[in-house]
């Protein structure tokens, strides 16, 4: 426990988040990571719709899809879904 | 003091009193799903929405989880929510029970209380809200059909108000009171209305550093019960402590508030003494089985016998004050169970009223009668035998039997 974690009279109640998640990066969890083979994918979006995190947005000023690596935990639901096997897993190393 | 409202006479079930109150009390969202012996209470609620005589949302929902997840989450809205339940249904809510109290949602539930499997049984006991006693839910227990209703009128009051925000479950006995007519007096609906009011909310800071009313709303985000390790679930609990005890004043607040508007008060709302002030022997007991006690004390005062009752109507929080006065100069007591904690040396009730006593300045004889498991009756004969077995503690000036059963053969 910090110094700063505050007492139990300070605290909102029901555990309301008094920061925002948009700072606790969980792609950092992942072991996996989703790589696209542009040739391959026909922006059907699926994987947009898939992703349980939200992590891979369609950005229509590019026509294109974009992971969002700092959200992406490499749970491997895009690649499993994705109908042309454009997404391949590959291990954060290689 | 101000006038009482003219109130109407209905005959009605213990169910279909708790039903009208809840269609009286402006009820948003009904997330319910049917078990015996609470049935009635939703088949009644959808009429009135089948109707049109409410403008509730009546959601049918395919399990008592999700009755009690829909409940939570429309009550965290903003809405009002009411749902019913009963023995396996309540025992299926389990995991939400905590959720509701945890995310500080004020929804209010009948709890028509029945025996739980196995083997199965249809009829009243306490078996199933006692399993949920740690739940973090306020529990109330009716005597009657006319308690039934007051207190579920009432329970929207102490669930909302901002320095308790928790659940509250209000227990009628199975069959014995969800359904058995009685005479039930209605206070109209415009009082019901007003008495409830609207809902009120606190505040909260959120991430986006905003401070705004405490619930679900797209246009000011914020997130509900979610993860909190080591480093702050702690406090959280802590809070939902203090919580309950603000929940003892308020319990009292609303029972002398509500007496002024219906004439009616069900003791200070948190335990009801009946002819305590100089009785040597008591009983503590909940729910409908007080009426039949009251009838039995009346008898053997008669026969000039110092006995008296305690009814604890409010079991969570427990009135740990309000218990050990009343029972202060009594100088044997019986503690009346209508459930059983499996190897735990007694039933629920008993523990906790032998735990308030024992910091009395004149620590009675404490005694456990379990009694009436899955509806067996109990008749006055017996239940006078208890206060018979008292005598002879005093008598005897020690306690053999400290854990007996009432009404089971051999």
């Amino acid at each position: 426990m910090t110094k700063q974690d505050k007492n139990w009279k300070e605290i909102a109640p029901a555990g309301v988040c008094s920061k925002s998640s948009i700072t606790f990066l969980t792609g950092d969890w992942k072991t996996y990571t989703p790589v696209r083979d542009p040739a391959k994918c026909t922006r059907c979006l699926l994987c947009v719709l898939y992703c349980p995190d939200g992590a891979i947005h369609w950005r229509p000023e590019k026509g294109d899809i974009e992971f969002d690596y700092n959200f992406c935990k490499g749970c491997g639901i895009c690649a499993n879904q994705c109908p042309t096997s454009a997404i391949t897993m590959k291990l954060e190393q290689e | 003091m101000q006038k009482t409202v003219k109130q109407e006479m209905m005959a009605l079930a213990g169910d279909q009193a708790v039903a009208y109150a809840a269609k009286q009390s402006d009820v948003d969202v009904v997330a319910a799903y049917p078990i015996t012996p609470q049935t009635i209470i939703v088949e009644k609620f959808s009429e009135y929405v089948a109707d049109g005589e409410v403008e509730t949302e009546f959601v049918c929902v395919e399990s008592e989880h999700s009755a009690m997840a829909a409940s939570i989450a429309a009550s965290a809205t903003g809405a009002r929510a009411f749902t019913a339940t009963a023995s396996a249904g309540l025992a299926l809510m389990h995991e939400m029970l905590f959720v509701a109290s945890g995310c500080r949602v004020p929804v209010v539930m009948a709890v028509a209380n029945r025996a739980l499997s196995a083997p199965l049984n249809i009829h009243g006991d306490h078996s199933d809200s006692m399993a949920q006693r740690d739940s973090g839910w306020i529990q109330l227990y009716a005597e009657n059909a006319q308690e039934a209703y007051d207190s579920i009128i009432q329970s929207f009051r102490i669930a909302e108000n901002l320095g308790v925000l928790l659940p509250v479950m209000v227990g009628l006995d199975g069959f014995t009171l969800s359904h058995t007519l009685e005479n039930v007096e209605a206070l109209p609906d415009e009082v019901v209305k007003e008495f409830v009011g609207v809902r009120k909310f606190a505040t909260v800071l959120t991430h986006e550093g905003k401070t705004v009313p405490f619930r679900l709303d797209p246009d000011n985000p914020m997130t509900m019960g979610p993860i909190a390790l080591q480093n702050y679930y702690f406090e959280f609990k802590r809070q939902q402590e203090e919580a309950m005890k603000n929940a003892l004043d308020v319990v009292q607040q609303v029972n002398s508030e509500y007496a002024k508007i219906s004439g009616r008060s069900y003791g200070d709302g948190l335990v009801e003494a009946y002819r305590l002030e100089d009785a040597d022997v008591a009983a503590v007991c909940l729910g409908s089985t007080s009426g039949t006690m009251k009838t039995v004390v009346d008898g053997l005062r008669q026969d000039g016998v110092k006995a008296g009752l305690l009814r604890l109507r409010t079991f969570r929080p427990l009135p740990v004050e309000a218990v050990r006065s009343a029972l202060a100069n009594v100088k044997a007591v019986a503690v009346m169970d209508k459930c059983m904690s499996f190897g735990g040396n007694g039933g629920p009730v008993f523990h906790e009223i032998r735990h308030v006593l024992y910091e009395a300045a004149n620590r009675p004889y404490v005694v456990n009668y379990i009694y009436g498991l899955g509806g067996r009756d109990s008749s006055p004969v017996e239940l006078r035998s208890i206060y018979e077995n008292l005598q002879g503690i005093l008598r005897a000036g020690r306690v053999e039997t400290p854990i007996q059963y009432l009404g089971l053969r051999g």
